[in-house]
Order: structure tokens, then sequence, then C-alpha cells
């Protein structure tokens, strides 16, 4: 027999440090996934334990009770009730922040009524001296029915004593620390009465809960104890006063607070933080520190990665046997890689920003601050966070507005989330911009490309927020507003949770769409390099015929042959179709195929460009940027990225929903097609509307 | 006129009384938002709305409308 791994489970409250304690057990090795059918995140990861033990670590999303009001919360309470699930925890380890502890234990209380061995970890220890916090443990593990770790995942204490822990966890006491059912004996009776097998508080959530349990027939028990939703929520009431009486009780022995010992920073940086005039200058100080280094500090290796690239392929078409396989690799992939490889830095550079904004607790002060004004668009406070982390990926931003309480402001949020800049839409900006926008200073200090890209930044928010008005006197949805932020304690964000966050976040951007641009590049690239008919398979012939009264030179012949293939391949011919619908906006058939790639996912965009560049150009060296650059019309010689046209892509790209990941995931979180349908015509049209007038304006 | 958490003022501390349960998130409750509770008033937020709060202990943020609903009987501070 084979010894299996431990389940873990790792519950807690948002903001107690969970996610520190499970990245000091687990390192780097963690696997991030999705729950079946939905989106939220699970995360797992391994642990060697003392006395060759392994166990599998599985971080729940934080949730503040078992009392589920969202998608996130109802995972928890699926997984603890079903002793089926491979992942069902031997043990669970409840996280609790020792400055929090009373409001921490509520939950704590409820997992040892499902009878589940618990180990309970009082987190962030090496702040109980600054805060005048003593604990008596041996009064508290055995008041609480349980083995407490004092651990500080900040400082790395106490994870060792926790592994011990876990591994004897079959001494770990499973009962419950306290009877919630004295809130109404009478019914609580009845109901063990009839399920004489079942767990009491489990029926209690099958009947209080909405999510699913696989097997307990859910209508039996409902149909028999149904009680009005009001006489439901007095029970819950007053279990949670019950729960909170037991937890006073405890905690009047067990924990000691001398309060002039106590140092809080709190309150004066919540003073200047959510101040009416420092508080926004701050935040708005902070997004423009963000744009600027995003921009100016990636330049360098951003141009390292592009130079490499290029050095590659040429090396490539050199050194390897010439031939369709050379050609594919040194035409089609190669450039397609390097397309989205060149963007890590940005992005890399965007999520450590939010994450340290995350994790120094400043993002909730954010949200206290931003709330009144957000409603007025028919918004909620908490908009601001899908809206900031937008500008790193659509699909993140409106899964996080799962925590908006009000299905009005949530819808809204989601429709109008995609208009924030997105790190996808970075790519087609940073070479758009570079190429048509000077690389110079206004004011001494401000670098011109870097106000551009601020600026574009702007436009998306403007244009969320405008897009929000507009669906917020339209739609004609009525629902109950409930806001509850929690306001957590200020933290120096932690080196290691914020790497792991940036290096998690970027992996999966790069194999998302790398997996993708790979798969359309390789296309690209056959559609680019066959064609029918004598027009493509006869160029050289054609191309001769055509010059024959003033003969070209070889290079001029050549470059002439390619041009002559590329616009009667597949996609030319392609590219040709759809050219007059694009043309008023200043396009040409290459960008056509390139808007056309780019719906899949944006950065497509200069991957697509960088292949079609690449084919029949016999200079292998020059980077994407330089390509583009010298791409002229051949009608009339102008450039083709000029400044209007540019500035027509840029428009484009800021309003157009091009990302089909982004309509499926609007499709999961709002359940109707309708909503991803309406967002797509919405966008795209307005894209294409502004796009026109501005080419239209500016040649 | 009834005391609300609305009415107090910043640096105010006052003791739940009693509010309607079905106009008050379970969130709330379960933060600690139950009768007998201490409550103070931390921070207005600039234009009025939410207000910042320690409940029991737990530091969170609510809207005017929902601390309209919470009757509260203030705390005479001498000093």
């Amino acid at each position: 027999m084979s010894i299996q791994n431990i389940n873990v489970a790792l519950i807690g409250n948002p903001n107690t440090g969970k996610t520190s304690v499970f990245n000091q057990l687990t390192g780097l090795n963690q696997q991030v996934g999705n729950y079946p059918g939905i989106t939220v995140e699970k995360k797992i990861g391994f642990c060697k334990l003392p006395q060759n033990i392994k166990a599998n670590i599985l971080d729940l999303p934080g949730t503040y009770s078992l009392n589920a009001s969202s998608m996130d919360e109802s995972v928890v309470i699926e997984l603890l009730l079903n002793k089926n699930d491979k992942l069902y925890p031997d043990v669970a380890v409840v996280v609790t922040d020792v400055e929090n502890l009373k409001r921490n234990l509520l939950i704590y209380t409820q997992i040892k009524d499902l009878e589940i061995p618990t180990i309970l970890v009082i987190n962030m220890s090496d702040r109980m001296e600054s805060k005048g916090i003593t604990l008596n443990i041996p009064y508290l593990e055995e008041k609480l029915k349980t083995k407490i770790a004092l651990v500080s995942s900040r400082k790395g204490l106490g994870i060792e004593e926790l592994k011990e822990l876990i591994v004897s966890y079959k001494t770990i006491p499973h009962e419950a620390c306290l009877n919630s059912s004295v809130i109404d004996a009478e019914y609580f009776e009845k109901l063990q009465h009839a399920f004489p097998n079942q767990l009491l508080y489990k029926l209690w959530l099958v009947i209080t809960q909405d999510v699913n349990f696989s097997n307990l027939d859910r209508n039996e028990i409902r149909n028999t104890f149904t009680k009005s939703h009001s006489e439901l929520k007095r029970l819950q009431q007053k279990e949670t006063i019950k729960r909170y009486q037991f937890i006073n009780d405890v905690l009047k022995e067990g924990l000691q607070v001398d309060a002039s010992m106590a140092k809080d920073y709190r309150a004066k940086l919540d003073r200047v933080l959510t101040h009416k005039f420092w508080g926004y200058a701050i935040f708005l100080g902070i997004l423009f520190v963000i744009f600027q280094s995003i921009f100016s500090w990636s330049t360098i290796p951003m141009d390292f990665i592009d130079s490499s690239f290029a050095s590659l392929s040429s090396w490539a078409a050199e050194e390897l046997p010439s031939g369709i396989l050379t050609d594919l690799l040194s035409q089609g992939i190669i450039p397609g890689i390097g397309g989205i490889l060149i963007f890590i830095p940005q992005i890399a550079f965007l999520f450590l920003f939010i994450s340290i904004l995350e994790e120094s607790g400043y993002m909730s002060r954010v949200v206290f601050l931003m709330d009144k004004i957000m409603r007025k668009f028919g918004l909620s406070g908490k908009s601001v966070v899908p809206l900031i982390s937008g500008t790193a990926c659509a699909i993140p931003a409106i899964m996080a507005t799962r925590n908006i309480e009000n299905w009005k402001e949530r819808l809204i949020t989601i429709l109008v989330t995609p208009f924030t800049t997105c790190s996808a839409r970075l790519p087609v900006y940073a070479i758009i911009i570079a190429l048509v926008i000077p690389n110079e200073r206004v004011l001494g200090i401000l670098n011109m490309q870097g106000l551009s890209l601020m600026l574009l930044y702007l436009l998306g928010f403007g244009a969320a927020i405008v897009s929000a008005y507009v669906l917020n006197k339209v739609l004609k949805l009525e629902s109950k507003t409930y806001f509850v932020v929690e306001m957590p304690g200020y933290k120096l964000p932690l080196f290691k949770n914020v790497a792991i966050n940036v290096v998690e976040k970027t992996k999966a951007f790069v194999m998302g769409a790398g997996k993708i641009i790979l798969a359309i590049s390789v296309i690209l690239w056959f559609l680019a390099s066959y064609g029918p008919g004598k027009d493509f398979n006869e160029a050289e012939a054609i191309v001769t015929e055509r010059n024959i009264e003033k003969p070209l030179n070889e290079a001029e012949f050549e470059n002439a042959v390619a041009s002559q293939k590329i616009e009667n391949s597949y996609i030319g011919i392609m590219g040709k179709a759809i050219e007059p619908a694009i043309h008023p906006l200043g396009y040409d058939w290459k960008i056509g195929i390139a808007i056309i790639s780019s719906f899949a996912a944006r950065e497509v965009f200069v991957g697509t460009l960088a292949t079609i560049y690449s084919v029949g150009n016999s200079d292998n060296e020059a980077t994407i940027k330089s390509k583009m650059q010298a791409e002229v019309n051949p009608e009339t010689g102008e450039k083709i990225f000029n400044f209007a046209s540019g500035i027509s892509l840029l428009l484009f790209y800021a309003f157009a929903l091009q990302c089909a990941s982004t309509l499926a995931i609007t499709k999961k979180e709002t359940n109707s097609w309708k909503w991803p349908v309406m967002q797509l015509v919405l966008m795209s049209g307005l894209a294409y509307l502004v796009a026109l007038l501005a080419y239209q304006l500016l040649k | 006129m009834q005391n609300t958490i609305h009415t107090l003022k910043k640096g105010e501390k006052a003791i739940i009384k009693d509010f309607d349960i079905d106009l008050i998130p379970l969130k709330l409750l379960e933060m600690g938002c139950l009768p007998g509770n201490l409550v103070e008033l931390l921070q207005v937020a600039p234009f009025g709305d939410p207000l910042y709060l320690d409940i029991n202990g737990s530091h969170v943020a609510i809207r005017v409308e929902t601390a309209r609903e919470i009757e509260v009987e203030l705390i005479k501070t001498n000093s």
C-alpha cells in the first residue's frame, strides 16, 4: 500500500496572511488552476513534512464565514461538505491574525462544528509586542479544543512547529467547541431526529446555503424544514451572536491587550491617505509613477529581447539547411514568439505594482476614497479594484467583481472593465507609439511617449466611466445595495509574496497568449507563403514581364517578387477583401489581417505583423519596429504607420473588444450570452467610429 | 431623534442597540455588528460617504444608507 499524502486545507478570513503561510509551507512548489466549471482560482502546493510525510496544501479562497455570499466562498463550503472529494482535508488549518483574533475565530468555530480536525494558526505573532498583546496558549488550546501554532509568516517563525502539528493531525481533537443548536433547540432536535446519520451543522448549512451538495438530498431537507428568508436570517444572527459570546468568553481569559503599549500608525496613515485633498493627490501620483515607469524602465530589457530575437531569426535562416521548415521557423515561429516575449518586462512591472498595492492594504483605502464618486456613475468603490487590475488583464479583473454585493453595480463593472487598458494592449500601444510619437521631452521631465501612454490609459478609464454612466441610466435593474469593506492594517509588502505573484501571473499570461500566438503565427506563415493561381505561382515571370522595358537590379527584383507574392497569397486575398472596410481608417490590408487575427487576443497584432513582414523579407536582422517603420504605401509612397493612421490604430485598440477570452469570462460570470454580445457590438462599433473620425480629421 | 451610526461625529463612540435585520447584510453581522457591541466612527470619506468604523475591533467601511439603519446609544466622554 502506498502512503497517501495528507490533504491540508488552509482556511481563513481575507487579510490574515493565509497566502503567506501557504507560500512559507510550499515555496515555489505550487500549481494554480481552476475549480471545474467555474473560474475560482485553485491553488495547491506540496510540502515535505518531518518523518518523510508529504502533504498537499490547498489554499482556499479567503472567507469571513461559512455563510457564502460569493462563488469563491461557496467553493470552501462545497469542499468541506463533500467527504468524497479527493481534496477533502484530513486536517484543516485555520489562519488568524493576532490583532483580529476575535473576528477571525468566527469561521474557526464553524469549521469545528463540521468535526474536521482543525489546527489554529495565530499569525503575525511578531506584532504582539508592539501591540501590547499577550496570549495564554494552553488555556486557548483547551477551550478551543485544538492545537495552536504561533506563527509569523512574515519572519518565517513557527512554520516548523506548524509542520509538526500537521504530521500528528490524528491526535488533534475534532469535536465542536460550542453547541450552537441551542439558538432554537426544538427545531434542531427535529432536524437531527429526521436525519439521525447526518451532522447537525451540515444539515443547517444545506438549509441556509445555496451551494451544491453531492450526497444529501437537499429538497427533502428543505421541504420539511423550510423557514422564511427572514426567519432564517434571524436564526443566523442568533447563531453569530452565540458564537461571538463563546469567543468573547474564551478571549477574556486567553488574550490580554495592554492598550498603553500599543503603537499605532494606522490612524495617522489613514488620515493622510483618505484626506479630501492629499488622498486623491497621492492616488493620482501613484498611478502616474506606475505608468511612467512601465514605459521608461522596461525599454532596456525590451530592446534587448527584440534584437536578440531578430538575430536568432537571422541565425536560423543562415545556419540551418534552407527549406520550408527553416522558413517556417525563421519567418513564422521565431518572430511570433519574440512578439510576445518582448512584453514580459512591462507586464511584470504592472503585476508588481498591483500586487504591492493589494498587499500593503492601500487598495481598501482607494475603495473608501472612491465609493461616493464611483456611485455617481453606477459603480461601486469596489469597482476601482477591477478597473485597476484591468490594467493587467480583464479576466482576473472581471473575476474580482465578485465581491461587489450589488448586482447592478457588479454587472456594470463587468461590462465596462474591458475598456481599461490591459497588458495585451501594451504591445500594440508600445510599438505604435514608438513609431509615430517622437521620443522627446516636454517641460523638461515628461517623456512624450510616456505621456501618450498615460493618456491612453486615462482614455480607457474615461471610456469605462462614461459608458458606466450611460449603462446606469439605461439598464433597468433594481437590487438592494450592500457595501461592506474591511479596512486591513497597513503592512509592508512581503518580497516573497509579491515575487511569487508576479512570476505566476506573468507565466500564465505568456503561456496562455504564447499558445495562441504560436498557432496563429504558423497559420499566418502558411497563408502568407502560399497562394492560389498564377498571380502567386508565377510571380517571377509576371514581374519580369511588367518591367521588360526597364529591367530591375537584383535587389529591386527580389522585393518586387516578394510583394507580388504576398499580395496574391491566401492572406493577401483575404486582406484585400476587407480592405474597403478599413481603408477609411487609414489601414492597409496587412493591418487588416493583423486586426482580424488579433480578435483572439490583442497582442497577436504585433506577432502577426512581424510574421507578415518577415515572409519574403530577405533582411531577417531587422527588428519588428524597423520593419514597420520601413513600410510604405506602394501607390503614394507615404509611410503606412504615419501620425494619422497611428492615432487611428491606437484609438481602435483603445475601444475595441479584441479578446475572445473576455467574452468567455463575461458569459460565465453573467450566465448569459446577452451581455457579452452587447459588449462586443457596442465596443467594437465605437472603436470603428472613433478610429474613422480620428483618421479623417488628422490625415 | 434616534441616534444611528450615521448621526455619530468623527471620533465618537457608541453602543449598537438595534436594527432591522432584513436591511443589514449578514457579512456585517459577522464582522461584529451585533447589539451590545461597541462602535467608533474613525473617518468619514471626503464626500460624506462611506463611513469608516471600528466595530467591536474590526475595521470596516459601510455606506450611509446602511449606517442609517443601525440604532446606537452614544457613549458620553468627558475628556
